[in-house]
């Protein structure tokens, strides 16, 4: 019975973070249809920026509580920044295929790579007091540090207050007219170009918030962005495009999938999200929460 | 009137300049060998980019025909060059119309993703495989033509001069398909398919099809490699590495056969200069290039040729 | 007028014999001053390997190749450059996979005199055939795959970095001695071939020491995911007395972060094989009783020696404090290790390969990690000894207890034996 409420606990804290990253991706493509390959960038910058600004923070003894807040900011700051900076030069490319899109934000993703490089070095950046400050817990007979606990609750959190944004707020209710018809809300004086724009901080800033949350409990190093990539398009494809249930869907499967096979099959965690995936677009072509189609003839 | 395509006497006249220049460039031959190979399964990727579908797996058949290669020369001994070529070929296809029977009902991210999950699971299972080296993979035992040994020995021209040709019959055959009635539905699938359906053609069977051919040429690039690096890993299968492939394709441009196989020696020699001139900063090199072409060259390289022989 | 065209002829052949005899320095200088001796450097200078290992290494790789140009700095090594001539770097970043790799070998092969690289055992198999192909002197320095000489014999390669083998059959001796009561062990590696190599070897290697250890859990997180919760977990539950793990950079440090504050440091005992690269900036998140090896005797484990003392106080003069890692070691042992073969065939020029091979082939040579022999590989392979310790903090400090020095022969395989053999048939000599 311990190891299954391991299972589930282990599950959830990783679906947490699997979708705490996934969720601006989804947004983003929901909204713009760009499918945003640098996305794993931006991740990676919120995890340097926040590595930076706590590492600062405490280095000039400032309580060590308000480091959370200090991760927060510094997410929030690498989205205001970088997210309209990449944003206004996307705009030249819209209209266009969505491959070609696509290809931009590698594109893009190679330049941060570097650019992160230049600005940060190659050296690892730790950043693990917040980790270690809330304490342990024992459950099931293990040991999880608060701070994966709370983990779970940043993931409930930045999804609701997303969807509350989108169902009750007037902003919201527009933004659900911008992603369903584009062209007929420009007609009805929607400013789509603002809406895209705050569209793409917003997702920016969660892909950022991602990384600073991830920061304290790794050590930050060159190359942390590529595997959040393909994790992040594998949760979002499992759960359908654009659609944020699905891909908190998508995120509680892998998590809890990998769980499992982790703590009785580990040879095939190499396979999991693969499989999962393969089998989701096997039985439902178009992921879970796919939006209807429509067909024109 | 006719059209007359001139596509294969072009590919022709290349086949000539290449083999003739070769023996005077030794330098370069191995990067254009290389680019040849790389050059094929782009030249796949590019007949299902016409018919709207971006494949990010295309690394899997490579993989596979790479890795059929090394197993039949290291494990069964096989030399001949044609020999190892041709199965990495058929090996490709035979699985790429297994997975086509699936893949073809997919289109958009839907179908690159899954195109995506295979090729990664493939790669799951090859670095679970310690009998073929795991990650480390394995080299390839030098092949022979004709009695003599042409890769793994100093002498670059044999491979390169085989590269040549293997690469001008394969875009010839292709050219010559995509200029028959099934060839030509690509654009037509890709600008609405239920059109075509009315029109009596079966979508997914020409699906089908062109996704068999993107698979050989694939498998076939993958011999090609396997035999002129000599090494193989399971790092071909990878989505970094069919990431590339589907860069290469846009930067060649989906206008013609020759494009991807000039898409593919710029993009080596782009990168063998930013690894030789920037090595701390290749990846910024690269992604700007990259940027560059797609903003003023947004059908690609070939446009501008494209451009060029219509003022003529 | 006489006497001046009488004078100015003199004055006349004087210049023109001054000028001559100017021309002549000019010209023979060069040729007896020596032409600089060009190296190629291929390590990690992007990417995950880059912080641990690339770049530890280019930095050593500069620091030895400045003093040695300068000449009479090096304990040991009086002569400047290689036998006078004057060694030149350039470095090729090893990123962007096998296949990239080898086709920047060749490139780089045209360019250079010979090559010292290689970090990535795949980059290591891969290029290996082709240095003997291209002809070019090609020194691996720190890849630990043994395949490189146990599935083929090669003439222009030497590797002057000892095998992983003897970091995992080192860890399990030591584990033997040290916990002579264990009974189940897990192990955490990365899943591709070093972590399922080094597991392979630690396991097979314990079964011969301890016939009824068992394995409680092996987990096999990918390579890079930074993300080890429930391999934690895992491991918390499966109650082992041991844990092995291989991991290197990033992972084994999000390893340390994540695993010690829910305990499992003080649950099992942790061997960590790649563990040094990380103590200097981690080490005081690392708990006391954990293993760390540092592939070789390097860094901590160093001898004190005149060159190694000059070693670190000229990295870390350079480089802000920051003491040289295991990665620095080896790739000033395979600069010094080719200074030696070189000097010893007294070559006058990279013409002169064939008697740096004939040289290089057997020799022993004194490292900053002690002496090092080319006792594999028919000559070409290098052998050490293993150092291994456990981690002990003193007040602030961090400090190495119980330190286990291995012979060579212990850890080694002999010659034409594939590592994989001799640990099954129990270390036979």
């Amino acid at each position: 019975m311990n190891e299954f409420l391991a299972v589930l606990v282990d599950g959830l804290i990783y679906s947490s973070w699997l979708f705490v990253i996934a969720l601006g991706l989804t947004l983003i493509y929901g909204v713009m249809k760009i499918l945003n390959m640098a996305h794993g960038s931006f991740y990676a910058l919120g995890a340097y920026a926040a590595a930076s600004m706590v590492g600062y923070w405490l280095n000039h003894g400032h309580a060590a509580m308000a480091s959370y807040g200090v991760l927060v900011v510094a997410a929030v700051l690498v989205g205001l920044i970088a997210g309209p900076l990449v944003e206004r030069g996307l705009r030249f490319m819209y209209g266009r295929d969505e491959m070609v899109l696509l290809l931009v934000t590698y594109a893009l993703f190679l330049i941060l790579e570097d650019v992160i490089k230049l600005i940060w070095g190659v050296n690892p950046y730790f950043v693990s007091e917040p980790y270690g400050l809330l304490g342990t817990l024992d459950f099931a007979g293990l040991t999880y540090p608060y701070y994966n606990l709370i983990l779970i609750g940043v993931a409930v959190l930045a999804g609701g207050a997303v969807t509350l944004v989108l169902q009750y707020t007037r902003q919201g209710k527009l933004l659900l007219a911008v992603i369903h018809d584009r062209e007929v809300s420009v007609a009805m004086g929607i400013n789509v170009s603002r809406f895209y724009l705050v569209t793409f901080t917003i997702g920016t800033a969660l892909a950022a918030i991602g990384g600073a949350v991830t920061a304290p409990t790794v050590s930050v190093v060159p190359g942390m962005g590529v595997e959040v990539i393909v994790l992040a398009f594998a949760v979002v494809v499992i759960g359908g495009l654009g659609s944020l249930q699905g891909a908190a869907l998508g995120a509680l499967i892998v998590g809890l999938v990998r769980s499992a096979a982790v703590h009785y099959l580990p040879q095939v965690e190499l396979f999991c999200i693969y499989t999962v995936m393969a089998l989701v677009l096997i039985f439902r072509p178009k992921g879970l929460f796919a939006a209807a189609d429509v067909r024109k003839i | 009137m006719t059209h007359t395509d001139k596509t294969p006497f072009i590919l022709l006249g290349a086949l000539v300049v290449l083999l003739a220049l070769g023996p005077f460039l030794p330098k370069w031959l191995f990067l254009l060998t290389m680019s040849l190979g790389k050059g094929l399964v782009v030249l796949g990727l590019v007949v299902l980019l016409r018919t709207g579908l971006v494949s990010f797996g295309q690394g899997l058949y490579y993989c596979v025909g790479a890795y059929a290669v090394g197993s039949l020369s290291q494990f069964a001994s096989v030399k001949n060059a044609l020999l190892l070529l041709l199965a990495g070929t058929v090996v490709a296809a035979i699985l790429a119309t297994i997975l086509g029977f699936l893949l073809a009902n997919y289109r958009g991210i839907f179908f690159a993703m899954l195109t995506l999950a295979f090729s990664m699971i493939v790669y799951g299972l090859l670095v679970k495989t310690s009998a073929l080296g795991s990650t480390d993979g394995f080299n390839v035992a030098p092949a022979s033509l004709l009695g003599k040994v042409i890769s793994g020995q100093g002498n670059q021209y044999p491979m390169f001069a085989l590269a040549c040709i293997v690469a001008f019959v394969a875009a010839v055959l292709t050219n010559s398909y995509l200029w028959t009635a099934l060839g030509q539905l690509s654009s037509a699938i890709r600008d609405n398919e239920i059109r075509v359906e009315y029109m009596g053609a079966s979508v997914r069977s020409a699906i089908h099809t062109k996704y068999v051919l993107a698979g050989a040429l694939a498998g076939l690039g993958g011999a090609v490699t396997a035999l002129t690096i000599g090494h193989i890993d399971p790092e071909m299968a990878y989505w970094t590495t069919s990431g590339e492939f589907v860069f290469v394709a846009i930067l060649g441009g989906t206008g013609s056969v020759i494009a991807p196989f000039l898409g593919a020696i710029i993009f080596e020699f782009i990168r063998t200069y930013a690894y030789q001139y920037s090595p701390n900063t290749w990846q910024l090199v690269l992604g700007t290039a990259m940027l560059l072409v797609i903003i003023f060259l947004p059908a690609g390289l070939w446009s501008v040729f494209a451009r060029l022989r219509r003022r003529a | 007028m006489q006497m001046q065209g009488n004078t100015s002829h003199v004055i006349r052949a004087l210049s023109f014999t001054f000028c001559l005899v100017l021309i002549l320095i000019l010209v023979v200088t060069p040729t007896v001053a020596q032409q600089p001796v060009r190296v190629g450097v291929v390590t990690f200078l992007s990417g995950a390997a880059a912080g641990p290992f690339g770049v530890p290494a280019k930095q050593a790789a500069e620091v030895v190749v400045e003093a040695l140009n300068s000449g009479g700095k090096v304990p040991g090594y009086p002569l400047k450059g290689l036998n006078g001539a004057p060694i030149e770097l350039v470095f090729v970043d090893e990123a962007g996979g096998t296949t990239k790799q080898v086709t920047e070998y060749r490139n780089l092969a045209q360019r250079v005199d010979l090559i010292i690289g290689y970090i990535s055992s795949g980059d290591c198999l891969a290029v290996a055939p082709v240095a003997d192909e291209l002809k070019k002197l090609t020194i691996f320095f720190d890849c630990g795959t043994p395949r490189v000489f146990e599935d083929a014999s090669y003439k222009y390669l030497f590797r002057t970095g000892a095998t992983a083998t003897m970091d995992n059959v080192a860890a399990a001796l030591y584990l033997a001695d040290a916990k002579p009561g264990l009974k189940k062990v897990a192990g955490i590696n990365q899943n591709y071939a070093w972590g399922q190599d080094s597991w392979n070897d630690f396991i097979a290697a314990m079964k011969v020491l301890k016939t009824n250890v068992e394995v409680a859990t092996a987990q096999w997180p990918q390579l890079l995911s930074g993300q080890y919760g429930a391999e934690i977990s895992a491991l918390l539950s499966s109650g082992a007395d041991v844990v092995h793990s291989s991991f290197w950079g990033g992972d084994m440090e999000a390893l340390v972060l994540q695993a010690s504050p829910r305990g499992l440091f003080k649950k099992s005992t942790v061997v960590l094989t790649c563990g040094e690269t990380g103590m200097y900036k981690l080490g005081n998140q690392v708990p006391d009783g954990t293993i760390i090896s540092a592939r070789g005797p390097f860094d901590m484990y160093a001898p004190d020696t005149e060159l190694n003392r000059w070693f670190r106080k000229a990295y870390m003069d350079k480089f802000g404090g920051v003491p040289p890692s295991y990665p620095s070691y080896k790739m000033a042992q395979a600069l010094l290790g080719l200074k030696s073969a070189w000097e010893k065939a007294k070559a006058k020029s990279p013409a002169d390969v064939d008697k740096v091979i004939a040289s290089f082939e057997h020799l022993s040579f004194e490292g900053p990690g002690g002496k090092v022999t080319m006792g594999l590989g028919k000559g070409h392979q290098a052998v050490q000894g293993m150092v291994i310790g456990t981690v002990k903090h003193e007040g602030s400090n961090v400090t190495y207890v119980n330190i286990k020095h291995y012979p060579a022969d212990k850890v080694t395989p002999p010659d034409g034996v594939k590592a994989e053999d001799w640990i099954k048939s129990g270390f036979k000599k």
